[in-house]
């Protein structure tokens, strides 16, 4: 087979179940590309050369039993982030308070895959606790964009996404409270998917903000997400606000937008998107690629969504205040970090010291202002002024979902930013999300597609997809008939532009 | 202050002040899992061997809702005659402590399950009161520290401490009361009362172990006083620790007799947490805090909201089991016992076990005797509670058959009864080991009567005579003889037979 790297997740599941290539074969692949080019890149943390090797081989062994194999993606290594709990692999969220720890329990979504028979590389780096928008705030150094080293590959998911950019994995989890999948998503060329909020168990995804943190699917291509999600999704008892319904039917939706026929769909771009602290190159893709969309048969009409405007500073209280209690438990007690106990101090001095010690400046910031906001004589003016613009967000999703199928929005305002250019100006680093966390904020499903490439800067650009709360199949649908018209456009797939890195020898 | 505070005489307390009091019970549900996660809710396990990922509060797990707990919480609201919310939730309550795995606990807040009931208990000379429940709601418990190197145990002075997170998570039921206020002298032994009957009730509804001593029942009492003809109520203390029956009354006692002797030399009552000394009768200050604590409520968003429909609550409200109140009624209707009679049969603690020893096919007023006088003395004697005698209701019903039929006499019953609570087996077990049934056998007291008469050759003489009165003295030596094991009725009749003229 062809170089197994560049391959996609369907492609490679393809021929291994056909026997054309082995999953060792593709495993160490891929392996091989992370040593040659992670040195560069840093998208993962950990990489578990023998665990991974071991799966693939077991895919092997059944498929050469004569077995069916176990799903539609048995034998394709993926890339998690390090933000789900996994029993071989240390799991630290990207912060010096988890250094090395190694929870005694699988999360949902990785009991999956590995039911599934996808075979998990390794750990991807991540904004500590999943709090940034660059990848930036990981205690273990930042990840760099592919596209261009010296820029920033979005966050919190940004190992995940770079993995995918750098072609050292075909497939990746990452995890999206105000955008973290989609933006990275974005900004590296990659295809990154937030189902609707309970699509996919947050049983062991280490909370950052419990109402809005949502797993989901990373890929290079469309089809390629919607396998995973697949894979991934569905109700999951351990997660009492996991959705107990059938996952929608992506892949179908996948694989019929391709098709590339949208008549009659009826596409909303929303007005509030666009203007003031856009990246004008930004805007021309976004403009191309609704045009292509009208190409395609779809009715396209502009949609106000005036509440859209609040939804960074609701989100800023709500995120943070939940967070200010989830990350309470790391104290240094039980496990993790321990600062200071060198029996001469109390619990809550050690408890002290090591919270001090473990968090970064960015989490600290926000348990100080989620602990601000949920303080008795605040509460109401920041945490609950902050739930009401969050049921208006969710009724301008409604109102506008009773005028047209799906949402579309630039993902990012700008692409990706050079490394070290926001690290000291948090406002600007937050209005990364801008366009994605009204999706959290409402709950329901949203996507980002690459949509070329701005021509002011010649970095990736994404086109985002919103659908009602359940509708996932609908963004599937636009997106892969938007990609396969944009490929053939083209001539080839966006990320295939993406430039060659200079590859360690070994 | 000093540290030994001043008590006022208590019946000066209540001369000058009208106290108002407030008690939180939390109660350990005795459900099969925890609040939260399938781990076994047991008491006195090794440490830590009842703990998970969710109970340690291990990053990334997840809570889901005890459907059980929610049900047995709706039955205590509803026995409490408390409104069953359409819709409530659970809140974090956030404050750092080492043994609270994830640094808040999960409770319902300011939306609990149960509202406004009433529960009506019965003071010891019949008279009853009805007190006012503010609420019932749901929460887990937290685990449990052992401080070690201090000698009081406290956290006061201790050198380190050890966790055991097996109480982590364990279902709880907090139900509060309204202000109790107009109960005067009374007020310490209202706090006792409304304990006891609380704990009757959960007994009755099977939802709990109800054990102070073993802290499935925990009470706090809050207790204030305001001076004779204001009605504003005064600061208050909060009392912890308080861990039996008699102490609630005591804690309440003390408080009172305390606080007025604080607020009559011209001080004020310092909002704050006390404890009760269980040794001494006093209640102690907790640490002092320089701040209110600020739990910073807000919505659990890692559990849906629970609306019970109104088909779960009319079912779970046609199924409660009859309610300790009821039950007292219908006994005394049933069994035409006198206000005075049933007093002595609550007030002994005694009913639940009378009544279940009827249900095992005793006749009442044998049970009823057997409870609140012999066993009653042997709880006495042991210092334990009457329930806490190691015999079944379902073992005194057999042993007062045995009786009936003619098996054991009285005396003979109670070296039974005495076997049982010696841990020596059931009641026929007991009496075949000891050798205790009644001597029936003709024969053989038919030797013993001979031996007898023939010992006492000048009594025969008189009952022969026609002296029949003296036959006593040979029943009474054929008794000894037999070590009470003949039926005395019998040995008469062959007495009198033999010595018939």
């Amino acid at each position: 087979m062809r170089e197994p790297t560049r391959r996609t997740a369907a492609e490679l599941a393809r021929a291994i179940h056909a026997r054309e290539v082995t999953s060792v074969e593709v495993t160490r692949a891929h392996l091989d590309r992370i040593a040659a080019v992670d040195g560069a890149v840093h998208a993962f943390l950990h990489v578990d050369a023998e665990g991974a090797l071991a799966a693939a081989a077991r895919v092997d062994a059944a498929l050469d039993a004569g077995r069916a194999p176990v799903s539609p993606l048995a034998g394709v290594p993926l890339a998690l982030k390090d933000v789900f709990t996994t029993v071989d692999m240390p799991t630290t969220c990207g912060s010096r308070m988890l250094r090395g720890w190694r929870p005694p329990y699988d999360a949902t979504v990785v009991s999956r895959l590995r039911d599934a028979g996808v075979v998990i590389l390794g750990k991807t780096n991540m904004d500590e606790f999943a709090m940034g928008s660059s990848t930036e705030n990981s205690a273990y150094g930042p990840t760099r964009n592919p596209w261009q080293l010296d820029r920033v590959p979005g966050g919190s998911g940004g190992g995940s996404s770079a993995s995918l950019a750098a072609f050292e994995a075909p497939l990746a989890i990452g995890t999206d409270t105000g955008g973290s999948i989609r933006q990275p998503g974005a900004v590296t060329g990659t295809v990154g998917v937030k189902p609707t909020y309970g699509g996919a168990s947050r049983y062991g995804l280490v909370a950052f903000s419990s109402s809005l943190d949502q797993g989901g699917p990373c890929a290079r291509t469309v089809l390629d997400a919607a396998l995973l999600h697949e894979v991934i999704g569905g109700h999951d008892s351990m997660d009492s606000t996991s959705i107990d319904a059938p996952v929608p039917p992506v892949v179908a939706a996948a694989r019929q937008g391709a098709t590339g026929d949208l008549a009659g769909l009826r596409v909303g771009v929303v007005s509030q998107f666009s203007g003031e602290g856009y990246q004008p190159g930004v805007l021309r893709a976004f403009d191309t690629a609704v045009a292509q969309l009208r190409a395609l048969g779809a009715e396209v009409v502009e949609v106000s969504c005036p509440s859209f405007d609040y939804a960074l500073p609701a989100y800023y209280l709500i995120a943070p205040s939940e967070c200010s209690s989830n990350l309470a438990r790391f104290d240094g007690m039980r496990y993790g970090l321990r600062d200071g106990d060198d029996g001469t101090r109390s619990a809550a001095e050690v408890m002290a010291l090591t919270r001090e010690k473990g968090f970064g400046a960015e989490v600290k910031r926000r348990i100080m202002i989620g602990t601000y906001a949920l303080s008795s004589g605040y509460y109401d003016a920041y945490y609950g002024q902050a739930q009401k613009v969050r049921t208006l967000i969710r009724r301008d999703f409604e109102a506008a979902f009773e005028r047209v199928d799906v949402l579309v929005s630039p993902t990012t305002p700008t692409t990706a930013f050079p490394l070290g250019e926001r690290v000291d100006d948090p406002m600007a680093m937050y209005l990364a999300d801008l366009c994605t966390v009204p999706a959290n904020l409402a709950g329901n499903a949203a996507l980002s597609v690459p949509c070329g490439r701005s021509d002011d800067d010649g970095l990736p650009v994404g086109l985002q997809v919103m659908s009602p709360t359940l509708a996932d199949d609908r963004g599937y649908r636009v997106a892969a008939a938007y990609e396969a018209a944009r490929d053939a456009a083209e001539g080839e797939t966006l990320i295939h532009a993406v430039p060659e890195l200079e590859v360690a020898t070994r | 202050m000093t540290l030994t505070a001043e008590l006022m005489p208590y019946e000066d307390v209540l001369e000058r002040f009208e106290p108002v009091l407030g008690l939180e019970v939390h109660v350990e549900l005795s459900t099969h899992t925890k609040m939260f996660c399938g781990c076994a809710n047991r008491f006195g396990a090794e440490p830590n061997s009842h703990v998970c990922p969710t109970c340690l509060g291990l990053p990334g797990s997840l809570p889901v809702l005890n459907g059980g707990a929610v049900e047995a919480a709706m039955r205590i609201g509803l026995a409490l005659n408390c409104s069953i919310a359409p819709w409530c939730r659970f809140a974090r309550k956030n404050y750092f402590y080492p043994d609270m795995p994830k640094n808040f606990q999960t409770s319902q807040y300011d939306e609990p399950i149960a509202v406004d009931g009433s529960l009506a208990l019965l003071l010891d000379d019949g008279s009853e009161v009805t007190v006012g429940i503010e609420r019932a709601h749901m929460e887990e418990d937290t685990g449990k520290s052992w401080h070690r190197g201090s000698s009081t145990g406290r956290i006061h002075g201790a050198s380190h401490s050890l966790l055991d997170y097996n109480r982590a998570g364990v279902p709880l039921i907090e139900i509060v009361t309204k202000p109790i206020t107009g109960v005067g002298q009374r007020a310490p032994e209202v706090a006792r009362a409304y304990v006891t009957a609380l704990r009757d009730l959960l007994r009755a509804l099977d939802v709990s172990d109800v054990r102070m001593d073993q802290g499935s029942l925990r009470c706090d009492a809050n207790v204030s006083l305001m001076p004779r003809g204001s009605s504003a109520f005064g600061t208050r203390t909060e009392t912890k620790n308080v861990n039996s029956l008699r102490s609630v009354e005591r804690a309440v006692r003390h408080e009172m007799r305390r606080q007025a002797a604080v607020l009559v030399g011209g001080d004020t009552v310092t909002q704050e947490t006390r404890h009760f000394d269980e040794s001494s009768g006093t209640t102690v200050a907790g640490r002092r805090k320089e701040t209110s604590e600020d739990y910073r409520y807000f919505p659990e968003p890692d559990l849906v909201p629970i609306a019970p429909s109104q088909e779960w609550v009319d079912r779970l409200s046609a199924t409660l089991p009859e309610l300790p109140w009821q039950r007292r009624a219908r006994v005394q209707a049933d069994w035409g016992l006198s206000d005075a009679e049933l007093r002595d049969l609550v007030n002994a603690g005694a009913l639940e076990l009378v009544v279940a020893t009827v249900d095992a096919g005793a006749p009442p007023a044998e049970a009823r005797s057997w409870w609140v006088s012999y066993l009653s003395q042997q709880a006495n004697s042991r210092e334990v509670e009457l329930a806490e005698l190691p015999i079944t209701p379902a073992r005194l019903a057999r042993v007062v058959e045995l009786v009936g039929e003619g098996a054991l006499t009285t005396n003979l019953a109670r070296r039974v009864v005495d076997g049982v609570l010696a841990g020596e087996g059931g009641p026929d077990e007991v009496v075949q080991a000891r050798e205790l049934a009644v001597v029936s056998d003709d024969s053989a007291l038919q030797a013993a009567v001979d031996e007898a008469l023939a010992a006492q050759p000048d009594v025969a003489e008189k009952i022969r005579g026609g002296k029949i009165a003296a036959a006593g003295a040979v029943v009474g030596a054929v008794m000894k003889a037999t070590g009470g094991q003949a039926d005395a009725k019998r040995v008469r009749e062959l007495v009198l037979a033999r010595c018939a003229p």
